[in-house]
């Protein structure tokens, strides 16, 4: 218990829940973003594949950190654009597109990789973001450590989560992104463009979603392997039921989440010779799916979530 | 100015053909990543045939690949039907695996007659039990099968990790996570001398039919459609929702179990945590070539493992990376949901309405 107690208040315990919930972080705000105007986007967990691939080899091939950021969100926002147009000017399944998305995507992605590496051994590496060092506040005590030794990825996450509640919330843009996904007749009616909206966001969630994958192979490791997403995007869209599609709670679920994986990792440590290993790996997945039920009676959907729209047609 | 217009009834001939359209379109599109890989394409494509129909041997290895992608086409395509997203067949071709080795790796001693009967069930049985955890949890809670059954597929991966590390491990096996093999008497025989085509693909066109006559013709059917096509309308004339989706949970976990049972009872003969190189999600796409039909499954199925069949063997000939043939697969999915838009609307020019 004593034990318990000192992960809990120690600052690597909360560097390390940050730093595991940032992926998360970029991915549900993705898919909050396209749930928002009303297109589930289950390409997610190809996406982060995608956003992984492309990033790393832009770095590996000489484009530097940033440059990599700006590709892997391109590749989303491609991967993005093709959901978009199945979902909304088609209005096809949006679930079926999405998985569709998720193999395209993941399979162009392992496809490249081979044909660029064919045969390496172990995986080339890159020389991935830093840990930040500002002048004093990194040395600060608990909140050096914990907010300004991370890696200007995760920054640049917990500034989307502000851009995001604010476009949402606080821009005649953002309102009719949520209107469309409630009601798109009235958004219509107003002259408005439903598909523009509507394509508009989910490229933009799907180029944010990317940028997950990204963290994964330009800061949390250095280097793509296969299977790498690990079903990440799969718990972003758990996680953006969770948060009742705001961009805060979202950042809340996130957190939470990337705390639990933290401590499980540590618990492992602690009682590993007890309960085999695979007990605190299945943990998170289960987690998502509690969290998920129990959110799901009283979860709000996006009225017009799932639903196509088609212009001239009510 | 475009409007899109349903068609009032889709022309047979679209339905039937969109999907071969789409088939044949995805192959076509492998030579843009042919070329981008450097490799000759002509040459390409004829490695590829000749991987799927140049001997009876190849021939063999496609069907034994198109074996399982019969049954978790066929759990896809029956749950679909119904609106019941079932995207967890990965997980539950793994339970029915582990219940095939659990049952038939030594537990038992009993001749075939009993020992394959019992193999075959027991599989179904856990993965029909896989399907309907989230199918009670969507029924009672509301929460998502897309995400659940997404989630237990992790979960149920990790479980088999642990089961191989553990309780079912080898001990014969040097250290490797894998299961004790099934006896012999345990294994489905095979269909031809010295192949490895087995008895699970006859088993998977039983189900096929069995699945196009009931969903055809039978009561349950008829509700399971009706379920699918307008839940509301379907609870409105007194048809029970919520049991008729657990029911096809229920079969739809047992056909992905038995995918599982085929893969280790027909083919390798124990489990290891790889078997399944994605058979449960490409049983999607299969399903989704199908337009759903069970008939048109075994089709389907037989050209998705053609491509897979058909790339690996031009994959170790020419060095260009074997995932192509998921590109392939990938593709296919996508053209068909473009080819289906196109069979059930049409654009129609139109004057700009008054405003």
């Amino acid at each position: 218990m004593m034990d318990l107690l000192q992960i809990l208040v120690s600052d690597s315990f909360w560097a390390a829940s940050l730093r595991i919930a940032t992926p998360l972080i970029f991915g549900v705000l993705g898919a909050l973003l396209c749930e928002k105007s009303g297109v589930l986007n289950l390409g997610i967990e190809g996406i982060f594949a995608a956003g992984a691939m492309a990033g790393w080899m832009a770095v590996w091939l000489g484009a530097g950190l940033w440059g990599g950021v700006l590709v892997a969100a391109l590749a989303g926002a491609f991967f993005g654009l093709i959901h978009a147009i199945l979902t909304v000017p088609l209005g096809l399944s949006q679930h079926v597109s999405g998985l569709g998305v998720t193999l395209f995507a993941t399979s162009v992605s392992y496809f490249i990789y081979r044909t660029a590496l064919p045969n390496v051994t172990s995986p080339p590496r890159i020389e991935p973001f830093r840990a930040l060092d500002i002048p004093l506040l990194s040395d600060l005590p608990f909140l050096g450590p914990v907010l300004f030794q991370q890696t200007a990825l995760t920054w640049l996450a917990l500034i989307m989560v502000a851009l995001v509640w604010y476009v949402l919330n606080r821009t005649a843009l953002g309102i009719a992104i949520q209107a469309v996904g409630d009601n798109p007749d009235s958004v219509d009616a107003q002259g408005l463009s439903v598909y523009g909206l509507r394509i508009g966001a989910v490229v933009a969630g799907s180029a944010l979603m990317a940028l997950g994958g990204a963290f994964l192979t330009m800061s949390a490791f250095d280097a793509f392997f296969f299977g790498m997403v690990n079903g990440r995007g799969w718990i972003c869209i758990a996680l953006v039921i969770f948060a009742s599609w705001r961009p805060g709670k979202a950042l809340l679920g996130a957190l939470l989440f990337g705390a639990f994986d933290a401590l499980q990792v540590r618990l492992q440590t602690e009682v590993g010779a007890l309960v085999p290993g695979q007990v605190f790996l299945m943990a998170p997945y289960i987690l998502s799916i509690i969290a998920l039920v129990i959110a799901a009676r009283k979860a709000d959907y996006p009225r017009a979530l799932l639903t196509p729209w088609f212009k001239g047609q009510r | 100015m475009i409007r899109i217009e349903p068609r009032p009834a889709p022309p047979r001939l679209l339905t039937l053909g969109v999907p071969v359209l789409a088939a044949l379109i995805a192959l076509a599109l492998a030579a843009l990543p042919l070329a981008f890989a450097g490799a000759d394409i002509a040459t390409a494509y004829g490695e590829m045939f000749k991987g799927v129909f140049g001997s009876l041997f190849a021939f063999s290895e496609m069907l034994t690949r198109a074996t399982p992608l019969i049954f978790t086409g066929l759990a896809a395509a029956l749950a679909f039907r119904a609106r019941l997203w079932n995207i967890g067949a990965e997980g539950q071709l793994y339970l029915g695996a582990m219940a095939a080795v659990a049952i038939g790796a030594g537990a038992i001693d009993a001749p075939a007659i009993i020992l394959i009967p019992l193999i075959v069930i027991l599989g179904a049985a856990a993965g029909a039990a896989g399907m309907a955890v989230p199918a009670l949890l969507k029924t009672r809670f509301g929460a998502d099968e897309v995400v659940t059954t997404l989630l237990l597929n992790f979960v149920i991966l990790i479980f088999v990790q642990m089961m191989l590390e553990g309780p079912l491990k080898d001990p014969m096996g040097l250290g490797w996570p894998q299961s004790s093999p099934i006896l012999d008497q345990g294994m489905l025989p095979t269909l031809i001398d010295r192949m490895r085509v087995h008895a699970g693909l006859i088993l998977a066109l039983i189900a096929a039919g069995i699945a196009q006559f009931m969903l055809a013709r039978s009561v349950w059917g008829f509700r399971l459609r009706a379920v699918g096509e307008n839940a509301a309308a379907a609870c409105h004339a007194g048809i029970r929702v919520n049991r008729t989706l657990i029911g096809v949970a229920l079969i739809s976990g047992a056909l992905a179990g038995l995918a599982g049972v085929g893969e280790v009872a027909g083919l390798k003969g124990y489990l290891t945590a790889d078997l399944s190189p994605g058979f449960g999600y490409t049983g999607i796409v299969v399903a989704m070539l199908a337009g759903l039909s069970p008939v048109g499954v075994v089709i389907a199925a037989l050209f998705i493992a053609s491509v897979f069949v058909g790339a690996d063997s031009m994959s170790r000939a020419m060095g260009v990376s074997s995932y192509l043939a998921d590109l392939v697969v990938s593709m296919s999915l996508l053209c068909v949901l473009i080819g289906g838009f196109f069979a059930r609307y049409r654009l129609v020019r139109a004057a700009k309405a008054p405003a």
